[in-house]
């Protein structure tokens, strides 16, 4: 059996959030990418839609739906901007998704039903000024000392570290040595204000100007024992094991560029003239939004498919990377001919595509490169 | 408190609406259909009371099978049970008719209050809640932009083009709500999941004791004999500044009815 559709309940959430994106994010989220600013409002209001706890069951708070209609939600919030996007991502992915999967009954109490409502928000410290993907590269200490963990070290591009909703972050660091030699990384809950934790200011970037991303550094900050997520030793494998349907979401935040990028250019080309009638007329337009409308159509397959394999419970990890890979380049390409529609417009940051072009690139990098992509699938496919 | 919420489905206005030739009636088929937006009002003005004062929200429908999605969305809201009024022989009828069907089916219905949008965009005829009120025989308080309910009664602030009336009636009443107010929620996941188990009763002519010919377009006490597009826009008036550009600006206002 063959069957896309979304069940009324996804297509109703889809409608919702389209509507919540156009009404209430879109006349402002101009003005907070100019000005580097997170809008706590929205995000806020965001929470109040359940956006937060879309895939977690409501013993913990949650909304009680799927990791599919999370990409779905995803997808209508980047259709319209990527900042707002990613904050849900993060927010739900790398802040609760660990908790939920790995922590213990009490910190699920504690933790979950904040983050579901949106109320806090959570972060995830893996990232280091010296590595991402390389776990060996880890420099970040945790020791045990009288029943808590002293940490010291420092993490690098971390999403939703440093808003006024921020409530923790989970960080990575080494906690001894395997029987192998190798570093042992474990995962370790650490709350905003704790001393010693300091959140960095948020960096300047090319893209994604209304999420917030920021530096932080740890110098004896103690938490207690308990606030280990999962096995000691693990962090790193767990982190792996939810990296894959992170990029479902990343590859749906990417259709949602895509497809903003068709939306804004079908708009554009229906009103701007010249040489006496609209630019529609002209074919080399038509072709050019033709053929981001294929691009963003085949992608958004590509995630579905990937989704559909993890929601049945089957090996996903080759549909990923090829749904995050193509999307994200999609997606670029999309912006790409979405600024040359629009001509010197697009060069302007008041157009929706300028915003679009700025925020494609980071795709292409974040939840692992494309080249990372390209190794994992050659390697699924039993080469190199 | 029973309250029940005039709900119907509308073309959206936002995208091209058009008349269906063969009979001059609403295409509905061909349009992106949605929920009137000031019944969106009404609905949410309706949760507010009842988050007060208790009781239960039921959204009342008279459409076609399509408008379950109407209902659909208000249940999400957070209403608590639906009545769909669906039948072919309702097709074409006018808002005189329609009143009809919707006093009868609230009738068989609990109400202690009954809201409405001021307007539906369609035919923005804004004349349903008084030919509610007219046939149940109950108070009508139409265009609020405010809405309390005590002491068996309900008050509104009636907004007007120069501010407003405060009125007010005993309940049972039925009230009509400008887009002034409140913000309408947005369903939230959990509302829409929810909305799946929330009851809808359908109903017909024959369930509500009507005859089908009360009703239809055939027995309309209006109807649409004829329509086409809108003329396309003249070519505009220039005018030269001799000297006497105000005066010819001034003359322009004033043979428009601007001025």
């Amino acid at each position: 059996m063959l069957d896309y559709r979304l069940s009324d309940e996804t297509e109703s959430l889809r409608t919702t959030v389209r509507e919540f994106a156009q009404e209430v994010i879109a006349p402002q989220i101009g003005e907070f990418y100019e000005r580097d600013e997170f809008p706590t409002q929205i995000v806020r209001q965001m929470g109040e839609l359940g956006l937060f706890g879309l895939p977690f069951p409501e013993e913990y708070g949650g909304a009680g739906g799927t990791y599919f209609d999370l990409c779905v939600a995803l997808e209508e919030l980047a259709r319209v901007d990527s900042s707002m996007a990613i904050t849900v991502e993060a927010g739900v992915s790398l802040g609760a998704m660990p908790i939920f999967r790995f922590g213990t009954e009490e910190q699920k109490q504690e933790w979950l039903p904040r983050l579901c409502t949106g109320e806090a928000l959570g972060a995830f410290g893996l990232t280091e000024p010296g590595g991402g993907s390389d776990a060996g590269a880890t420099r970040t200490t945790a020791r045990l000392e009288d029943g808590h963990w002293v940490i010291n070290g420092s993490k690098a591009f971390i999403t939703n570290s440093g808003t006024d909703l921020t409530q923790l972050v989970i960080v990575t660091a080494v906690t001894g040595t395997r029987p192998d030699g190798g570093k042992e990384i474990s995962a370790i809950i650490v709350p905003s204000g704790t001393p010693g934790f300091v959140v960095g200011q948020r960096y300047s970037k090319v893209g994604w100007n209304a999420s917030d991303t920021r530096e932080l550094s740890f110098t004896d900050v103690r938490v207690p024992e308990e606030n280990l997520v999962g096995e000691r030793g693990r962090g790193y494998a767990q982190f792996l094991s939810i990296l894959d349907e992170g990029r479902i979401a990343i590859s749906a935040l990417s259709v949602g560029l895509a497809q903003g990028c068709v939306d804004e250019s079908v708009k554009y080309a229906g009103e701007r003239e010249a040489f006496g009638q609209v630019i529609g007329k002209n074919q080399a337009i038509q072709f050019m939004i033709a053929d981001m409308e294929v691009r963003a159509s085949t992608a958004r397959l590509a995630y579905y498919r990937a989704a559909e394999k993890m929601l049945r419970g089957e090996p996903f990890k080759r549909e990923a990377s090829i749904a995050k890979l193509y999307s994200s380049e999609v997606a670029m390409d999309n912006a790409r001919y979405a600024t040359q529609v629009h001509g010197g417009y697009g060069f302007m940051n008041d157009f929706p595509v300028g915003r679009f072009y700025r925020d494609a690139k980071i795709l292409e990098i974040g939840e692992g490169t494309s080249e990372v992509q390209r190794m994992l699938i050659a390697r699924d496919l039993g080469i190199g | 408190m029973n309250i029940v919420v005039l709900v119907k489905q509308v073309p959206d206005s936002g995208s091209e609406r058009k008349l269906d030739p063969a009979d001059n009636t609403v295409a509905r088929a061909s349009a992106d259909n949605v929920i009137n937006e000031m019944d969106e009002y009404a609905i949410e003005e309706a949760l507010l009371v009842r988050d007060r004062e208790g009781g239960e929200v039921t959204v009342l429908t008279v459409g076609p099978d399509s408008a379950t999605d109407a209902i659909r969305k208000a249940l999400s809201m957070g209403a608590d049970k639906a009545v769909h009024v669906v039948d072919d022989a309702i097709h074409g009828s006018c808002a005189v008719q329609t009143s009809g069907v919707i006093a009868a089916a609230l009738q068989q219905l609990e109400y202690d209050l009954v809201l409405c949008g001021a307007e539906a965009t369609d035919a923005q005829l804004s004349v349903m809640p008084a030919l509610v009120a007219e046939r149940l025989n109950i108070p009508q308080l139409s265009g609020a932009r405010k809405l309390t309910v005590e002491g068996g009664m309900a008050k509104i602030e009636r907004q007007t083009d120069g501010g407003y009336w405060a009125v007010e009636a005993p309940l049972p009443a039925i009230v009509s709500t400008w887009d002034t107010i409140n913000e309408p929620r947005y369903p939230s996941f959990k509302g829409i999941m929810a909305a799946k188990k929330k009851p809808v009763e359908t109903k017909t002519l024959a369930d509500l004791g009507l005859d089908a010919g009360s009703v239809g377009l055939a027995n309309a006490t209006s109807k649409v004999l004829d329509f086409a597009g809108r003329p396309p826009k003249g070519e505009g008036v220039k005018v030269v500044d001799e000297g006497d550009g105000a005066q010819k600006f001034v003359d322009f206002l004033a043979s428009q009815k601007i001025v």
